[in-house]
């Protein structure tokens, strides 16, 4: 309902008919939810946020189909999570599931990520970024092309069922589950080759996984972001409760300037006629009527506030109309904010993002980068791991010698056929024996390695060397050198441990 | 206890109308949610109860229209392993054992299902790590009293050692040199001459031993115990005598030991595994057992 005040002052804006459901005293502990019906807004940060939607959509929505040429069988998907093979490659990197670090890493610097951002301007991931207002944004979208904008919506919300009503709320829901089930359906394709894939599903070949993992997230799509909106962030997510701590004084976040705006008057023209202190704020509603959360910004800081910015487009257009500066809701420090109350007339600069806690969230934000960085860069494509037999630890052998057996995995992570030569560091008189492969003891054992895989070889070590057995424990190292290349050669060690007899306890 | 139902102001919930020392319960309807969940939830079970077995009788349980039993799903699942392994199992039953050493894949295959098989089977005697005991031969050594030939240890392995009951067992007894009860407590070899042989057959792997009685021993061992063992001590695997030159002792290799093993020798007994299990597995198990790292190549005959 939009009501004109004109009887008061016809400069005067319009004023909103709206409650904010979700103010402290409106929303006793034992009510049911009230439905928000947010008004479309336009401003500076509309627009901004409709290109982030626009953004990370596409991100969402391109990025499974980006082709990236790799030799060999392995698929020419950019960005593949191939759990069956346990691969994940990006671009030109190819991780092997023992190299998780990497992902942790990644994990690392996005909570950290998180952590500097929060203390810098608040929660822009909830305002900005989070799928949750990416998506809820979309279905509102979407319903105020098919429904109307607020009043209208609330209109039909009140109206008896109809055949207007029915097939309005149908193409509405029709227009969500087209959504929900993009939403879905191309989550699959970061698992699978896509093209592939998207084959086998429209003809019915897919895996039962995909089309199960599809449905699960079509339902939670249409459900979180058609119907729960701003319940999933009030009630749902952790998130919201742990901004508390990572808001500072010198956090910038969405304010209402109550120093400028009180005392406000919907009437201000005959308020100051009558002689009263007037603030800003002409109490027009218009940054309740936009906001998607359902609460009233003249409150405060408070939980269930997302830092979406809609408010302050909301009230700069207000502003402009009555002809005072915009800003009587903005971004602004707490500080800043007790400052003004206090009379000072401050304003916010740069120098407020550096401050002891954002540089160390910084610092180990890019630290954690930089040492991922460095390690890809250096890291081989080629390693060895060694596991000695437990059981028996050694073996007599007839000639008075002692023998150890070893399982000797060999991982070629590039994607050619690999030769490498095993030989062995630190360890007198030894001489290796490959089973499955016969011929005299040798101090070399050559080993051929298929494109992107492990090779398990079992070596057994023996030496008669009397040094080597006097100590009932003797470390030694595997060497595996590769042969072949014209580049350079990678080599791979790994220490390990030979066991004898303990002298010192026979006899 | 009086029951007033009342209606509380702030809830507008009903209260349950009971009453203790002032204190007052709500009478909170469940969450629609939880409620539904749980009435989907006893459908649920209801249907289960017919599809599935489920209600206990005097001998047994319904059986469920579907009938469904996990017993049966185990018998269908091992049928679905055994016909997975059908090809590599008939091939493998096929093959000589050597030939399954040159091939890379059988050689894998077996190589696993021998060590499955060894570890219901064997490791009683010779242990999880085959590296056996006293009396029980270490598989892992390049030692073999009967040969270690892939075709040796298959025989070994079908027919058993001194097992009675198979009639091409291994059979190979090494005779009592001091008093023997069966014959009347009769003895070949006088103790002190057992001192003198023992001494003997330590000098031939290079273990200490007394010179002087080593050197009477020298002659007692060529007559008594070089028809089996051979002229130098390196043992005969046609007939299961060990080589004494080498030093792996089954039966301890200290003086005593081997005194008393030429007193009243000790001989251990291996089944014949033909009787319980198919010819793949005991083909398996005998690559297996090659491939402890003491296996010997196999010798072109």
């Amino acid at each position: 309902m939009v009501q004109v005040i004109n009887t008061v002052d016809s400069s005067e804006v319009d004023k909103h008919d709206v409650a904010a459901v979700n103010k402290a005293e409106n929303r006793p502990m034992y009510a049911s939810r009230v439905k928000i019906h947010p008004k479309a807004g336009a401003g500076t940060f509309r627009r901004l946020k409709w290109i982030l939607v626009f953004v990370l959509l596409g991100i969402y929505y391109i990025s499974p189909w980006l082709r990236w040429d790799r030799p060999g069988n392995a698929p020419d998907q950019a960005i593949l999570i191939d759990l069956a093979n346990r691969r994940f490659y990006f671009f030109f990197i190819e991780i092997w599931p023992q190299e998780f670090y990497y992902i942790a890493g990644l994990l690392i610097m996005a909570g950290v990520g998180l952590f500097l951002v929060t203390s810098l301007v608040g929660r822009a991931w909830c305002g900005y970024a989070c799928p949750q207002t990416v998506w809820t944004d979309l279905y509102i979208w979407v319903e105020s092309k098919v429904e109307g904008d607020r009043n209208a919506r609330i209109r039909l919300d009140a109206a008896p069922w109809s055949v207007s009503k029915i097939s309005k709320r149908v193409i509405k829901m029709a227009i969500w589950l087209v959504i929900a089930i993009a939403t879905g359906g191309f989550w699959v394709f970061y698992f699978a080759d896509a093209p592939t894939l998207l084959h086998q599903l429209v003809t019915g070949q897919a895996a039962p996984v995909a089309y199960f993992t599809i449905a699960i997230l079509t339902a939670t799509t249409f459900t979180f972001a058609g119907f729960m909106r701003e319940q999933v962030c009030t009630y749902m997510c952790p998130w919201p409760r742990i901004q508390g701590a990572m808001l500072d004084e010198e956090s910038l976040i969405v304010t209402y300037n109550a120093w400028r705006g009180e005392p406000r008057h919907a009437g201000r023209k005959k308020a100051e006629a009558q002689g009263l202190k007037v603030g800003d704020c002409v109490d027009c509603n218009a940054c309740v009527a936009v906001c998607p959360m359902g609460i009233d910004i003249r409150d405060g800081n408070q939980l269930e506030c997302i830092n979406c910015a809609l408010c302050i487009d909301a009230c700069d257009t207000v502003m402009d109309k009555i002809g005072r500066p915009k800003g009587l809701i903005n971004y602004t420090t707490s500080s800043l904010y007790n400052a003004n109350v206090a009379g000072k007339n401050e304003h916010w600069n740069a120098s407020h993002l550096l401050r002891p806690r954002t540089a160390i969230y910084f610092t180990v934000w890019a630290a954690v980068g930089i040492a991922m960085l460095v390690t890809l860069i250096n890291r081989s494509q080629l390693d060895v791991n060694v596991v000695p037999d437990r059981n028996p630890l050694f073996v007599q052998l007839s000639d008075g010698a002692i023998r150890n057996g070893y399982t000797v995995k060999i991982l070629n992570q590039k994607q050619e056929l690999r030769t490498f030569r095993l030989l062995i560091d630190g360890l007198k008189g030894a001489t290796m024996e490959m089973v499955g492969e016969e011929g005299a003891p040798r101090e070399v054992v050559e080993i051929a390695v298929e494109p992107d895989k492990l090779k398990a070889v079992k070596i057994y070590v023996s030496t008669a060397d009397h040094d080597v057995l006097k100590h009932g424990k003797s470390e030694f190292t595997f060497r595996v050198e590769e042969l072949n290349v014209t580049g350079e050669p990678e080599t791979a060690m790994e220490q390990t441990v030979f066991h004898a007899p303990d002298n010192d306890e026979e006899d | 206890m009086a029951t007033k139902i009342e209606r509380d102001e702030i809830s507008g919930t009903d209260t349950t109308g009971h009453e203790w020392d002032g204190i007052k319960e709500l009478n909170t309807p469940l969450p629609k949610w939880w409620l539904y969940t749980f009435y989907a939830c006893v459908i649920w079970a209801l249907g289960y109860t017919v599809f599935y077995p489920a209600w206990p009788m005097i001998s047994g349980a319904t059986p469920g229209v579907l009938g469904y039993s996990s017993r049966a799903e185990l018998v269908k699942t091992v049928d679905v392993a055994k016909a997975a392994q059908k090809e590599n199992l008939d091939k493998i039953a096929a093959a000589s054992v050597e030939d399954i050493l040159k091939d890379e894949k059988l050689l894998a295959f077996a190589r696993a299902g021998g060590a499955a098989a060894f570890k219901v089977n064997c490791v009683q005697c010779h242990g999880a790590g085959a590296a056996g005991s006293v009396g029980y031969p270490n598989l892992n050594d390049d030692d073999w009293l009967w040969g270690g030939q892939p075709e040796q240890i298959h025989t070994t392995l079908k027919n058993g050692i001194r097992y009675v009951q198979n009639a091409d067992t291994r059979v190979m007894d090494m005779p009592v040199f001091g008093p023997d009860p069966a014959n009347g407590n009769a003895a070949v070899l006088k103790p002190e001459e057992i001192a003198s042989v023992a001494n003997f057959v330590m000098t031939l792997s290079g273990g200490e031993a007394d010179a002087a009685k080593a050197a009477a021993g020298k002659e007692l061992y060529a007559t008594n115990c070089a028809s089996c063992h051979g002229d130098t001590g390196l043992g005969n695997k046609d007939m299961g005598a060990p080589n004494l030159t080498d030093k792996i002792w089954l039966y301890g290799g200290k003086i005593e030991n081997v005194e008393a093993q030429i007193s009243k020798p000790r001989v251990g007994v291996m089944p014949a595994w033909s009787a319980r299990l198919d010819e793949a597995t005991i083909k398996q198990l005998a690559v297996y057992v090659h491939a402890l790292g003491g296996g010997e190549a196999p010798v072109a005959q």
